[in-house]
């Protein structure tokens, strides 16, 4: 169970999942998994969030409410991306990155 | 119990970001919020493992799923990066990787020795309401708008123009 588990393995395996995150956003040209990864990166910092709280400061909740914040905003922010996501497919009948010049100048 | 959520973490991260159907990436990436709940679970952290799995595996990656379908051919395969745009990220990530790696084993991490705080669901909803310190009133009416205007937002953009 966990009370064997310092935190730094915590904080390792959220390191990996946002650079993991990161690479992928760099990488993928579909708008689609372009979002997925930041999905990605937001999670590991509410992993982040949660590890510190629970075993650095037991007293408080403060990581935790951060944490429903972030899960409230990448909510919002997901359904306002696919919003955009579709009204460009239906536009251009494509969602990669390199297509998307029609608001440049 | 730790590992297997880790291993499943890393594993099924990586190959979202690899992999080349993207129907398959969106499952990867459910498996990878699931076991993050699972790591809530694990820290005790129950009322905040229910809001990851509803919110994040239940809403978020349908979301995803159902925008693939409107979008994508679910047979066709993405085109794989090629090297000259891989090799560049690949090299960034893993720099930032090993930078804040070495950082995080190197510092020495010292907590409070308090008793834990409960962390049933009457506190939790307390203090979102309370106006106190350590309330969080504010946050919550800021975020409440937030979500009402991304709602009203989305069904304004989506929605069919007459032309």
């Amino acid at each position: 169970m966990f009370e064997g588990v310092p935190l730094t393995w915590f904080l390792v395996v959220a390191t990996i999942m946002f650079f993991v995150g990161i690479y992928g956003f760099l990488v993928r040209k579909n708008l689609i998994t372009m979002l997925m990864s930041i999905e990605l990166i937001l999670n590991s910092v509410c992993i982040n969030f949660v590890a510190f709280n629970k075993i650095l400061y037991p007293d408080r909740l403060e990581g935790m409410f951060f944490t429903i914040f972030i899960i409230a905003v990448a909510a919002a922010e997901a359904s306002v991306a696919i919003a955009i996501i579709i009204n460009i497919y239906r536009r251009l009948m494509n969602i990669d990155v390199e297509d998307m010049n029609e608001m440049k100048y | 119990m730790f590992f297997i959520f880790a291993a499943i973490i890393i594993v099924f991260s990586i190959l979202t970001v690899t992999s080349r159907k993207i129907l398959r990436a969106a499952t990867f990436l459910l498996f990878v919020l699931v076991s993050t709940a699972g790591l809530y679970f694990l820290l005790r952290y129950n009322f905040l493992a229910a809001i990851q799995l509803t919110l994040y595996a239940g809403g978020i990656v349908v979301l995803i799923i159902f925008s693939i379908l409107l979008t994508s051919h679910i047979g066709e395969k993405l085109p794989a990066p090629g090297w000259r745009k891989a090799l560049p990220a690949a090299l960034v990530a893993a720099l930032g990787a090993l930078m804040t790696l070495l950082v995080v084993v190197q510092h020495n991490f010292q907590g409070t020795a308090q008793n834990a705080e409960r962390t049933d669901v009457k506190l939790i909803g307390e203090s979102l309401l309370s106006t106190e310190k350590y309330g969080y009133a504010l946050p919550f009416e800021v975020i409440s708008i937030l979500l009402l205007a991304a709602m009203i937002g989305a069904i304004i953009l989506a929605k069919k123009r007459k032309d």
